[in-house]
C-alpha cells in the first residue's frame, strides 16, 4: 500500500518545516490586522525576504545575516505600504496589491544572477539526547532553530496581544480607531509599527523558503505562500495559537501531497499540487460560513482608513 | 507644520492629471534604476516608450504588436473596473483568463479538423463561459458563505495554472508530435484561427471585442440603472442596501462580467497571437490589467489609454531586452512603480496640504 511507505515521524518533521514559512508570515499579518490594517502585500514582502535573504546569505556566507537581511527587506517594503496607507491615506487593498506586483518584479530583477546557486547551509539545532528519543526525536527535535523560534514567536505574540499594555493599545486601535484616538493613543504610530513587524515576519518567512526549505532562489518562488498566509489569519479567527494549528494542518496537506507524488500515485502531479490551494479555499469557506462564525472575530476597524480630522 | 486636510469634493483636476504625473515619475525613477544597472537611462526609456511606435527600424514590426498586447489588457481591465467601482475585488483575472483560453481551445480541438463557420463563434462563447464559471466560484462562495473574494479569486489563479499545465501535458497535447508538451497550433486550423482582420495592423477579433466592451461599459456605467447601482454600492453601501440594491446580486454580476471578459481575452489570445495551449501561456495580463484599471481611473475611456500605454511597455520591454540586454523583469518593476506613484499622488485628489501656524491641536 502506498501510504504504508510513508514514515509518520519523517512526515511530522517535514510538516513542521513546510508550515514554518507561512506561519511566520501569518503571525506577522495577524498583528497587522489586529491593529486594523489589511496588508495584502504579504506575498510581495515574502518574496523580497526570500530574495534579499538569499543574496545576503550567499555573499556573506552566513545564514543568520541572511535572515537579518530578509527581515530588513520585508520591513523596508512594508514601510512603503505604511507611507502610502498611513501618511497618504491610499486604499489599503490597492496598495497591498501594488506591493505584491512590485516585489515580484523587483526580486526577479535582483535575483537574476543568483539562480542555480546553493546557499550556505543552516545547521540543525543540536538538542543532544532529545533527538535520540525514538519517533519524537526525529519528528520534533531534529530541526533548525528557526522552527523553534517561530513557535516561540507565536507564544510571544499571544502574550503580547493578551497580557501586555502595548498589546491592549494595539487591539484598541484595531477595534475602534476613533475611540482609541479619543483616548489619546497614537493610531498611526501604532499601525506603522504593526505594519513593520508584519513586514519583518513576512521577510523571515520568505528567507526560510529560499535558505532552508527549498533551498535555492528561483523567480516567483513563493508561489502563493503569502496569500495562503493571509487566508490562514482568517482561518485562525485572528488568534495566534489557531494560526499555528492552521499552519501545521496546511503543512500536513503539503507534505502528504508531496509524499503521494513521490510514491507514484496514479494522479498527475499537476492535480496533486493544486491541493494546498483547494484545501485553503475549502477551509476559508468553512470558517467564514454562518455556523463557525470565525469571521465575526475580525477587528472592527479592519481595512478602514483613519484620518484624525474626519 | 504641514498637515493634510480633507477636501469637500475630490479634485477633478488631480484625478485626471495624476496618471500623467505618475507616468512621468515612473520614467524618472525607472531611468535611475536603469542607470543603477549600468545602462544608459535615456536610451532605455526611449526604447521602451517611443521606439516601438516611432522608430523606423522596429516600428513596422512593433506597431501592430501594440494592439495585440493592449487588447487583452483593456478587455480584462474593463471588467475589473466595474467590480472595483462597487468595492468587489476580483484579483484572479489571470485564472479566468487561463480557463477561458482552455475552454475556447477545447472547443477547437474537439472539432479538429472539421471545417465550419460556426466553430469560431462557439469558441468565443466557450471562452466567455469558461471565464464566467471560474469567476462564479469566488462569487458564489462570497454570497453563500461570506468568503473573502480577494483570497479565493487569487488562490484560484494557482489552481488554474496547474490545470493549464495538466492540459498542455495531457488531455490537450498534440497527438501528432511526440515528446513535446503543448496543443495543436490553432493558427494552422483555419476554422479556429483568430486571424489578423486587416493585414499589418494587428487588429484581430479580440481588438474588436475590446472596443465593443469599452462602449458597452461606458453606456452601462453612465446611462443604465445597473451602472448607477454599482457606483452607489461602492460609495455608500448602506444607502444602496436601503435603496433596494442587493449586494449578493451585484457580487454575482460584477464577478460574472469581469470573469467572462477575462475568459474572452484568454480565448482570443490562445486562438491568435499565442496559437496553442502551452505551460507558459499565462503571461500576467490578468495582473497587469489591475494596474490598467487603476491608471485608467476605472473609466472606460481612461482604460483604453492606460491599456495602450502598458501594452507599449510590454513591447518596449521586449525591445530593451533584445537591444540593451535588460532583464525582462525590469518591465514588471516599471509597472509596479507606476501603480505606487499613482496611489501616492492620489492623496492630492482627496486631501490638500495646508500649512498651519504653531502646534497642532
Amino acid at each position: 500500500m502506498i501510504l504504508g511507505s510513508i514514515n509518520p515521524a519523517v512526515l511530522m518533521a517535514a510538516l513542521m518545516v513546510a508550515a514554518t514559512p507561512i506561519l511566520l508570515a501569518a503571525i506577522g499579518e495577524l498583528v497587522v490586522e489586529k491593529a486594523g490594517v489589511l496588508n495584502l502585500g504579504v506575498e510581495g514582502m515574502m518574496i523580497m525576504g526570500a530574495c534579499l535573504g538569499f543574496i545576503v546569505a550567499v555573499n556573506t556566507g552566513s545564514p543568520v545575516l541572511g535572515f537579518v537581511g530578509a527581515a530588513c527587506a520585508g520591513m523596508a517594503l512594508s514601510l512603503l505600504f505604511a507611507l502610502l496607507t498611513q501618511a497618504l491615506m491610499t486604499n489599503q487593498v490597492a496598495s497591498g496589491l501594488a506591493l505584491t506586483l512590485f516585489g515580484l518584479g523587483l526580486t526577479a530583477l535582483l535575483g537574476q544572477r543568483y539562480v542555480g546557486i546553493t546557499p550556505p547551509r543552516t545547521p540543525k539545532l543540536d538538542l543532544g539526547p532529545l533527538s535520540e528519543i525514538p519517533f519524537l526525536g526525529r519528528a520534533l527535535f531534529s530541526h533548525d532553530i528557526v522552527v523553534y523560534l517561530t513557535i516561540a514567536l507565536v507564544a510571544a505574540v499571544w502574550w503580547f496581544l493578551n497580557y501586555s499594555r502595548a498589546g491592549m493599545i494595539l487591539r484598541a486601535v484595531g477595534e475602534n480607531h476613533d475611540a482609541a484616538h479619543a483616548l489619546g493613543y497614537h493610531v498611526r504610530r501604532v499601525r506603522v509599527f504593526a505594519i513593520m513587524f508584519g513586514g519583518a515576519c513576512a521577510g523571515l518567512g520568505g528567507a526560510y523558503l529560499s535558505l532552508i526549505r527549498v533551498p535555492q532562489w528561483t523567480e516567483g518562488m513563493t508561489v502563493g505562500a503569502g496569500w495562503i498566509a493571509l487566508a490562514l489569519v482568517v482561518f485562525a479567527s485572528w488568534r495566534p495559537w489557531r494560526a499555528l494549528a492552521g499552519a501545521y494542518l496546511f503543512g500536513g496537506v503539503v507534505v502528504l501531497q508531496l509524499n503521494l507524488q513521490a510514491a507514484g500515485v496514479k494522479i498527475p502531479v499537476e492535480y496533486l499540487s493544486m491541493s494546498p490551494y483547494l484545501i485553503t479555499i475549502f477551509v476559508l469557506v468553512l470558517i467564514s460560513s454562518g455556523k463557525a462564525r470565525g469571521s465575526l472575530n475580525a477587528p472592527g476597524s479592519l481595512n478602514r482608513p483613519f484620518h484624525a480630522s474626519d | 507644520m504641514i498637515r493634510l486636510e480633507k477636501r469637500k469634493e475630490p479634485s477633478t483636476f488631480w484625478r485626471i492629471a495624476n496618471p500623467f504625473l505618475a507616468v512621468a515619475l515612473t520614467m524618472i525613477a525607472g531611468g535611475l534604476m536603469f542607470a543603477a544597472l549600468g545602462k544608459d537611462p535615456i536610451a532605455a526609456i526611449r526604447l521602451i516608450f517611443f521606439d516601438p511606435i516611432f522608430s523606423a527600424q522596429f516600428g513596422s514590426f512593433s506597431r501592430p504588436q501594440l494592439l495585440i498586447k493592449s487588447a487583452p489588457l483593456i478587455l480584462i481591465a474593463i471588467g475589473l473596473a466595474i467590480g472595483f467601482k462597487a468595492n468587489i475585488w476580483n484579483i484572479g483575472a489571470e485564472g479566468q483568463y487561463i480557463i477561458g483560453a482552455l475552454f475556447g481551445a477545447g472547443v477547437a480541438l474537439a472539432f479538429f479538423p472539421a471545417p465550419g463557420w460556426y466553430i469560431f463563434p462557439l469558441m468565443v462563447l466557450a471562452g466567455a463561459f469558461g471565464g464566467f464559471l471560474w469567476a462564479m466560484i469566488p462569487a458564489i462562495l462570497k454570497t453563500r458563505f461570506n468568503t473573502n473574494e480577494i483570497l479565493v479569486s487569487l488562490l484560484l489563479v494557482y489552481v488554474a495554472e496547474r490545470i493549464l499545465a495538466a492540459m498542455a501535458l495531457g488531455l490537450m497535447r498534440n497527438p501528432d508530435v511526440a515528446g513535446f508538451p503543448g496543443s495543436r497550433d490553432l493558427r494552422r486550423y483555419e476554422a479556429a484561427h483568430n486571424a489578423e482582420l486587416i493585414a499589418g495592423t494587428g487588429i484581430h477579433w479580440g481588438v474588436v471585442a475590446a472596443l465593443i466592451a469599452v462602449i458597452f461599459a461606458y453606456a452601462m456605467m453612465t446611462r443604465h440603472m445597473l451602472g448607477y447601482h454599482i457606483k452607489l454600492a461602492g460609495q455608500a453601501p448602506r444607502a444602496a442596501r436601503f435603496g433596494g440594491v442587493s449586494p449578493a446580486r451585484l457580487v454575482v454580476i460584477c464577478l460574472g462580467i469581469s470573469g467572462a471578459l477575462a475568459g474572452l481575452a484568454g480565448m482570443f489570445e490562445v486562438s491568435g497571437p499565442a496559437g496553442q495551449v502551452r505551460i507558459e501561456f499565462a503571461s500576467g495580463y490578468g495582473f497587469t490589467a489591475i494596474i490598467v484599471a487603476f491608471l485608467g481611473r476605472l473609466n472606460p475611456l481612461g482604460i483604453v489609454l492606460a491599456g495602450l500605454l502598458l501594452g507599449l511597455t510590454y513591447i518596449g520591454g521586449e525591445l530593451a531586452q533584445m537591444m540593451l540586454q535588460l532583464p525582462g523583469a525590469s518591465i514588471q518593476v516599471f509597472q509596479g512603480m507606476l501603480l505606487f506613484f499613482l496611489l501616492a499622488l492620489d492623496f492630492q485628489t482627496n486631501y490638500r496640504l495646508r500649512l498651519t501656524k504653531g502646534a497642532r491641536i
